[in-house]
């Protein structure tokens, strides 16, 4: 599969607090935006994958976004896996594309949890991620289930508050230079320390933000993707690891699955750690971007705080981390939050992230998960020297 | 609004059945001896589907925990403290450490089971402090 599938074309909403235009208003801007970047229009594409809504969940959410564009696709399909759902779309699209069902696919995400639900259905919704019988009952939080796993890191590798608070710092270090985020003014560790607390060890600005805004790419295959306007991205590599659903099953509170889906995308991209240019992870929680980094290998098990105190991911740094300021500083619109690690992605391989833009980066490893650290999904791409 | 409630499952029954008259079950696989929780129809180490309810010791260690300080709900007042509690018999499971000082609660700490009411037919796990 390595560098047989291209992305070729992507979009993003407005994002942070956008209440002029539904979720599902949003999936379609976002859809046809991806597709004239692309070069093409939707009579070029036979294929969409969305995931659904919180804020307006529909039964069939992919086939009522071609509907409102009077669009019908040969392959329509709504995905729903939580955060990790991102990139197993992606890969869902590759593999469609592969079994014939499909030539040219948009993934398209969008939801509203600041403007379409109020704070509290946000937090309950979000909340019900938990075991209905042997979690929920309790009353814990989305930032209490990954409290309890910072707790067991800090426990375990003497991991700080501080050091957690370094990945919100970095992240909005590279929001400050992002135009469309949605938290921009620059902070500093003893901000984070000194912010709000929500569920010991972590404050306020430790947790993601609660957004709108949606985002949508194009993929196609390797003949397909050299005829539009831009450079192609490819996908490298692609993996999976699935550990548990509910955080009380888990069986290592420190180590996450994302161990399992980052060394089948190197295997499957040749590529090692060393060898990525841009890391784009999964930043809804502090703690949850510290592990990953570990996890995938960018550092040693239980020395990313270490990692981030050093600030090679800040901007400047050797190891640039969430150009565009992750979810803890650009957006977080719930399930579509990994989306625009990916389109940010394909602007810095485009060469296209204006002020942010980084020197020559052909490789980028970006990862999403779904639960609690539950469910992990690895993408590697590249650009066509890598091939 | 009231606090998210179990509605006991069959397999469930004898679990909440116990919890009402203040004893904690759990499940052991007849087939490789595991101990099971939460409770199921198949041993999640063996698959084996025959499992038998025996009591446990209430005892247990505080793996992780987290003192929440704003609240998921109207109907849970913050600070309130939730926990992994790794049980004497070996499964591991979430729940609330009551009556206790945040700041006197650590990972490791022995902790017993208590049980407090949620609604007039269920009754569910707590921990205290040893």
């Amino acid at each position: 599969m390595r560098g047989q599938f291209a992305l070729t074309g992507m979009a993003e909403s407005a994002v942070g607090v956008v209440p002029d235009k539904s979720p599902r208003e949003l999936c379609v801007e976002v859809t046809l935006n991806a597709v004239k970047d692309a070069g093409l229009t939707l009579a070029d594409c036979d294929g969409l994958i969305t995931c659904n809504a919180f804020a307006e969940p529909i039964l069939y959410h992919a086939e009522a976004v071609a509907e409102y564009l009077g669009w019908q696709p040969r392959h329509c399909v709504t995905v729903n896996t939580g955060g990790g759902t991102t990139f197993m779309a992606i890969n869902m699209a590759a593999a469609a594309i592969a079994a014939g069902m499909a030539d040219t696919i948009v993934v398209a995400m969008a939801d509203s949890l600041r403007s379409f639900m109020t704070r509290d259905q946000a937090m309950v919704v979000q909340s019900s991620s938990g075991h209905p019988h042997y979690e929920q009952p309790y009353g814990p939080t989305v930032p209490a289930y990954y409290a309890l796993i910072a707790r067991a890191h800090m426990d375990r590798f003497g991991t700080t508050e501080a050091q957690f608070a370094e990945a919100a710092v970095s992240c909005r270090a590279w929001a400050n230079q992002h135009p469309k985020a949605q938290k921009r003014e620059l902070i500093t560790v003893d901000d984070v320390l000194q912010s709000r607390p929500i569920a010991d060890p972590l404050k306020v600005l430790d947790c993601s933000l609660v957004s709108d805004g949606g985002a949508a790419v194009v993929i196609t295959r390797r003949a397909l993707a050299q005829e539009g306007p831009h450079k192609p991205i490819y996908i490298l590599g692609y993996g999976e690891g699935h550990a548990y659903e509910h955080i009380s099953q888990a069986k290592d509170l420190t180590t996450s699955a994302a161990v399992l889906a980052g060394d089948a995308a190197y295997a499957a991209a040749g590529l090692t750690p060393e060898q990525i240019d841009l890391m784009q992870l999964y930043d809804c929680f502090t703690p949850a971007l510290l592990i990953q980094l570990e996890d995938l290998g960018f550092c040693r098990k239980g020395e990313g705080g270490e990692f981030l105190a050093s600030g090679v991911t800040r901007p400047g740094g050797s190891k640039p981390l969430n150009t565009h300021g992750g979810m803890l500083s650009h957006c977080h619109p719930g399930n579509p939050g990994a989306m625009f690690g990916l389109t940010e992605a394909m602007l810095q391989m485009r060469g296209a992230a204006q002020d942010r833009q980084l020197a020559d980066i052909q490789t980028t490893l970006c990862h999403a998960q779904g639960g609690i650290m539950s469910s992990h999904a690895t993408l590697i791409l590249g650009v066509e020297e890598t091939l | 609004m009231s606090r998210p409630t179990p509605i006991p499952t069959p397999t469930e029954q004898p679990f909440y059945d116990a919890c009402q008259r203040g004893e904690l079950l759990l499940q052991h696989c007849d087939h490789c001896e595991h101990v099971v929780f939460y409770p199921r129809t198949h041993c999640d180490a063996c698959q084996g589907d025959a499992l038998s309810w025996l009591p446990a010791s209430g005892e247990g260690t505080i793996a992780t925990y987290t003192v929440v300080r704003r609240g998921v709900s109207a109907d849970f007042p913050a600070p309130y403290i939730i926990a992994l509690i790794d049980l004497a018999e070996g499964p591991r499971m979430m729940s609330q450490i009551i009556d206790a000082d945040p700041e006197t609660v650590s990972s490791g700490l022995s902790v017993t089971v208590d049980f407090e009411s949620w609604s007039d037919s269920i009754r569910l796990p707590v921990f205290r402090l040893l």
